[in-house]
């Protein structure tokens, strides 16, 4: 469905993406992850024939987004960062103007706008202003703009930014639900979204593309660089000698917290999980324990991990 | 069709925006002014003028006539860059030319509303007065046609300015001193002591002040309405370009 070789895109002396290539299959739900700035919008964007690129090639569904760049935007639904909308216009109205310009016309018009805001729980708000809008609606009118006319391929930029949970919830949903009929490329910066959504994950980092792996594979190398933290009452250089010596514990660091107890951090080998020794122990020496679990690994730790191993 | 979708959403653009009525009531009183000054003027004693060539031919008519046009074409294009607009717009199958097209077309739409109002004007003189108010049909088509004519060439060059700029206010002003400059070329030879005859033609060929002045008296010449058509063409084509532009001066 997508097929990027070699693409670049340098602004004004930066260069935002450097000579990346990967292809999508149809029917896939790819997930574009990388922090901020490092380059997944500005590859959507070329993609959605918003932006040239400076070399390279990249195709949709086997049309040139450069020289063919209408049959690309046809069959494409592309829902921008910021989804920009015109504040004076009303919902309905605004989904019937875009599926117009989209070529729907007549009584397939009404029935595309209907089912997309179906689709988007939009109904309450048809007849509301856009301007009116919270931001989470918003997201969902671009969002029920990019399905209007039944693309081939839907691009999706960071679609649950700005949402609160509960709509982020839904979101997730709906992407997965269409992610049975349309290939799909989204980019986020949130790890657990693409777990949940994607079936495949590439990761982009200062413009070129670090990885390419399904979820759990990247889920495992994720855990790889997280650790353990505990929380249990004891003397502090006990216990930090205790969880040293435990098998597969490179490192550990105690803490002691202001109501006696101790706050404790492992570092561990991959194939190591002390959780089920930490426990052991604590039962063991009779420590009071109240908190044992995997440590919520941050995203910039992920990144240095998969670029530093590339770079190796 | 695209075009007619494009059209359909610029037209409302304007009159779903306070803008537009602001626009049109203070044009409306400033012509209103206008015409009661022409018909008082008039009023005084016999005079070689008809009303249709007063009201086309005053000071009033021609500052808001120049000030109308950034009002009008200063949002096309630098809202729509300004408000992130231009991603969904430009990622939709639609072309650039259609674009440019129904967005002076849309202006143009506007800025014919805007002069709908000074008809009535007319008849309404010569309702109450039972007189013609321009003598013959003539100068009264003349003078509106002319109206069209410099309102296409005018509205092509603020399309121009929106579509270099994201700030609104940039485009006016960058609209406003070109048309100002264009409008009063033709009275450089106020300026120049020592006007040579050829250049004193040349400007003559500019000067929307000579040219309001003949239709309005009912001349036709044919040389203003080929200058102002291709001009605004010609314009609208460097529009075209400025627009497609974005993508490599991004």
């Amino acid at each position: 469905m997508i097929k990027v070789e070699g693409l670049t895109k340098k602004y004004a002396g930066i260069t935002a993406i450097d000579a990346i290539s990967f292809s999508v299959e149809k029917g896939e739900i790819v997930g574009f992850l990388g922090p901020n700035g490092a380059g997944k919008s500005t590859t959507m964007r070329i993609l959605s024939c918003f932006l040239p690129a400076t070399s390279g090639k990249a195709s949709v569904a086997g049309f040139d987004v450069a020289t063919q760049s209408r049959e690309v935007r046809s069959r494409v639904g592309y829902m921008p960062e910021n989804v920009a909308l015109y504040p004076e216009m009303r919902v309905q109205e605004y989904l019937e103007y875009r599926a117009a310009l989209k070529g729907i016309r007549g009584r397939t018009n009404r029935q595309r706008v209907n089912a997309v805001k179906e689709l988007c729980s939009l109904r309450d708000v048809e007849s509301k202003l856009i301007g009116a809008l919270s931001k989470g609606y918003r997201q969902r009118v671009g969002l029920a703009d990019a399905l209007l006319h039944d693309p081939d391929l839907l691009i999706l930029d960071e679609p649950t930014i700005g949402l609160d949970p509960n709509q982020i919830r839904q979101v997730r949903q709906l992407i997965k639900d269409l992610g049975k009929r349309h290939t799909i490329l989204l980019s986020t910066h949130i790890l657990p979204e693409v777990e949940m959504t994607c079936s495949r994950v590439l990761i982009i980092d200062r413009g070129r593309i670090a990885a390419s792996d399904t979820p759990e594979a990247l889920a495992g190398r994720v855990r790889t660089a997280g650790g353990v933290r505990a929380e249990i009452r004891a003397d502090s250089s006990a216990l930090d000698k205790e969880l040293s010596s435990l098998a597969g514990v490179r490192k550990s660091e105690v803490q002691t917290l202001e109501d006696g107890w101790c706050a404790c951090t492992l570092r561990t080998d991959a194939e190591h999980d002390p959780r089920e020794a930490v426990a052991k122990l604590a039962a063991e020496r009779k420590w009071p324990l109240r908190e044992l679990g995997r440590e919520q690994v941050s995203l910039e730790r992920v990144f240095a991990e998969i670029t530093q191993s590339g770079e190796r | 069709m695209t075009f007619l979708t494009l059209l359909n959403r610029e037209i409302r653009a304007y009159f779903l925006s306070p803008v537009a009525w602001i626009v049109l009531f203070f044009f409306l009183l400033l012509t209103g002014f206008n015409f009661y000054a022409g018909v008082a003027a008039l009023n005084r004693g016999p005079s070689e003028v008809t009303v249709v060539e007063a009201f086309f031919n005053t000071i009033f008519f021609w500052f808001g006539f120049v000030l109308v046009f950034p009002i009008i074409t200063m949002r096309l294009f630098s809202e729509e860059y300004k408000m992130g607009t231009i991603e969904p717009l430009m990622t939709a199958p639609v072309r650039d030319s259609q674009v440019v097209l129904a967005k002076f077309c849309g202006a143009l739409v506007f800025y014919i509303v805007l002069w709908l109002p000074s008809l009535l004007y007319f008849l309404v003189f010569t309702w109450v007065t039972r007189l013609q108010a321009a003598g013959a049909a003539g100068p009264f088509i003349g003078a509106y046609a002319m109206l069209l004519l410099i309102g296409m060439f005018y509205l092509s060059v603020g399309c121009l300015a929106s579509a270099l700029t994201r700030n609104q206010i940039v485009a006016a002003v960058m609209s406003f001193s070109a048309i100002t400059l264009l409008f009063f070329m033709g009275l450089l030879t106020f300026f120049i002591l020592n006007i040579t005859p050829g250049l004193r033609e040349m400007t003559g060929y500019f000067s929307a002040l000579e040219h309001m002045a003949e239709a309005s008296r009912g001349f036709f010449d044919t040389r203003p309405v080929v200058f102002y058509l291709s001009l605004t063409v010609f314009v609208l084509f460097l529009t075209f370009h400025v627009f497609q532009s974005r993508r490599w001066r991004s």
